[in-house]
């Protein structure tokens, strides 16, 4: 009784999760432009986000923006993080505070001041770019920090001063001691950074070029729009996203369960 | 000979240095926009005009009702769930927790336009009721970050104080109301600070769902539209005092993996 309670509360949750994405899946493969008006199967919208060629720029500067912004958020976040994590105490603990502000702030509070501090003051324009990337990298570099931080401190620090021992230079040192080691830190850093850029709004609105949209602008802007075709367009999008996060997870998950069969 | 060479704490320069240029110094800047008037000179009027003024008023309390009713209502889905998960002798449970933080990574604008849809097909026009749809939506965007620390703080409980609990005589729901609920008060803390601070800035749940009502995130919204950055900022600031009371909140009662639920 008390599973079966557990399994239909579980259940529960998970319809309310999922049954939006998967209907609107359903739906993106017909003709039809409401949910509950049943027609004909089409793949007219996968045709049309394809062909339309505002449609694929949007999603092309979507991927390039998150992916050329997570580069520098795990360069600048992951070199911070060893950076404080060998400083003094009192250093660490600024940089570690510092650092924390991103990540509770209201993403609309961090957009509009970093809005403010390029647009009023400094005089950057943003058909410049910087303030959307540098933007961006706000959003994300606190949390490749957040996720280097615990890898340094499982790591085993006699390695490094052995390998100085043994004639290493540290720069040298740190490359074949200390990042091998940190890695699964920087990688799942590094793809924190792209979802959280994929996935962000605020940022992007206030800092973009007018001629520039990620996927989350033009959303929003098409549900306000009346386009008809696109509205439908978007439904193959979440679709075809949806597909994606779900292969990279049963992926991720087979191999990480071939690590552990490896272990024992 | 190292002195002036390269140490592994000078990472931390580039860092450190980026974080006082592009997250302190645009709250320096807010902070000193949002005490001063359209000339440029010292004022508390904006604070004055938001105080006296019942529209902006009205907003406050709008936003804090709909956020607290968001997060209760998250917290009633995800405690029992997370309390499943981590308790209740599920099988292949990790599963079930991926497929619960799987939607994070699906782009949330898609996510809620997914859900207009099936809300439209239920309640035919989206205007009557902006409340409860403003409420499932948010709820729809933000219970993953709620599950997430609720889970975790569970399982950290050592379960041995359960079965003392029984042990020495307490009966189930007393063991629950004993044991359990008063040890996992930290990952409530945790997910309330998720959910209770997006759900009042992120307006663009309500504009996707035609809620025309504004929150506190629609005041910055459409301050930044007018080019009026003096109360904008104003609005930034009592966003930022809300923030810095939630964490203190956070810090005297939370556990030190505050914010780690957005990590995963």
């Amino acid at each position: 009784m008390k599973k079966f309670l557990s399994y239909t509360w579980i259940f529960i949750v998970l319809l309310f999760m999922y049954l939006p994405i998967l209907l609107l899946a359903v739906y993106s493969f017909t003709d039809s432009t409401m949910i509950g008006t049943i027609r004909h199967f089409s793949v007219q919208n996968y045709i049309t986000l394809f062909e339309e060629e505002e449609l694929r720029n949007m999603i092309i500067g979507t991927v390039i923006l998150a992916l050329g912004s997570a580069v520098i958020a795990t360069i600048l976040g992951t070199c911070g993080a060893i950076g404080a994590y060998y400083s003094k105490k009192r250093a660490k603990l600024i940089v570690n505070s510092m650092n924390q502000v991103p990540v509770v702030n209201a993403d609309v509070v961090t957009a509009f001041s970093i809005c403010i501090l390029f647009i009023v003051v400094l005089g950057i324009q943003k058909d410049t770019f910087i303030p959307l990337i540098i933007g961006h990298t706000v959003l994300t570099a606190p949390f490749v920090y957040l996720s280097v931080i615990p890898k340094l401190k499982q790591m085993d620090n006699n390695l490094y001063e052995a390998a100085l021992d043994l004639g290493a230079s540290p720069a040298k040192a740190l490359f074949k001691v200390v990042i091998p080691q940190i890695i699964p830190g920087i990688l799942s850093g590094f793809m924190l950074a792209v979802t959280l850029s994929l996935d962000d709004y605020f940022i992007t609105t206030y800092t973009k070029p007018a001629t520039f949209d990620t996927i989350s602008t033009y959303v929003v802007n098409a549900t306000r729009g009346s386009r008809t075709n696109i509205k439908t367009a978007l439904w193959a999008l979440s679709t075809i996203i949806f597909a994606i996060v779900l292969i990279v997870v049963i992926l991720m998950n087979l191999k990480s369960s071939d690590d552990e069969e490896r272990i024992e | 000979m190292a002195k002036f060479g390269f140490s592994r704490k000078h990472l931390a320069i580039p860092y450190a240095a980026f974080l006082i240029l592009f997250v302190i110094a645009p709250l320096l800047i807010i902070l000193y926009y949002a005490f001063t008037n359209a000339t440029g000179q010292f004022s508390v009027s904006n604070f004055i005009g938001f105080f006296t003024d019942s529209n902006t008023l009205g907003t406050l309390v709008y936003s804090a009702t709909l956020s607290l009713t968001t997060t209760a209502v998250c917290l009633l889905f995800a405690y029992p769930l997370a309390l499943i998960l981590a308790r209740g002798g599920i099988k292949k449970r990790n599963v079930f927790l991926l497929l619960f933080i799987m939607p994070m990574w699906i782009n949330f604008t898609l996510r809620i336009t997914a859900l207009k849809e099936i809300l439209t097909a239920i309640e035919h026009n989206l205007a009557f009721y902006p409340f409860i749809n403003s409420v499932i939506g948010m709820t729809y965007d933000f219970l993953p970050f709620m599950i997430l620390p609720l889970y975790t703080s569970f399982l950290k409980q050592d379960k041995d104080l359960n079965e003392a609990a029984a042990d020495l005589g307490a009966n189930t729901i007393n063991v629950f109301l004993k044991v359990t609920l008063p040890l996992s008060i930290p990952g409530i803390i945790s997910g309330v600070m998720m959910v209770f601070l997006p759900a009042m800035t992120n307006y663009v749940v309500l504009d996707m769902l035609y809620n025309s009502t504004y929150i506190m995130g629609s005041l910055i919204g459409s301050y930044f539209a007018a080019y009026d950055w003096n109360n904008g900022s104003m609005i930034s600031v009592i966003l930022l005092i809300i923030i810095f009371g939630i964490t203190l909140l956070t810090n005297r009662f939370g556990d030190e993996n505050e914010g780690g639920g957005r990590v995963v």
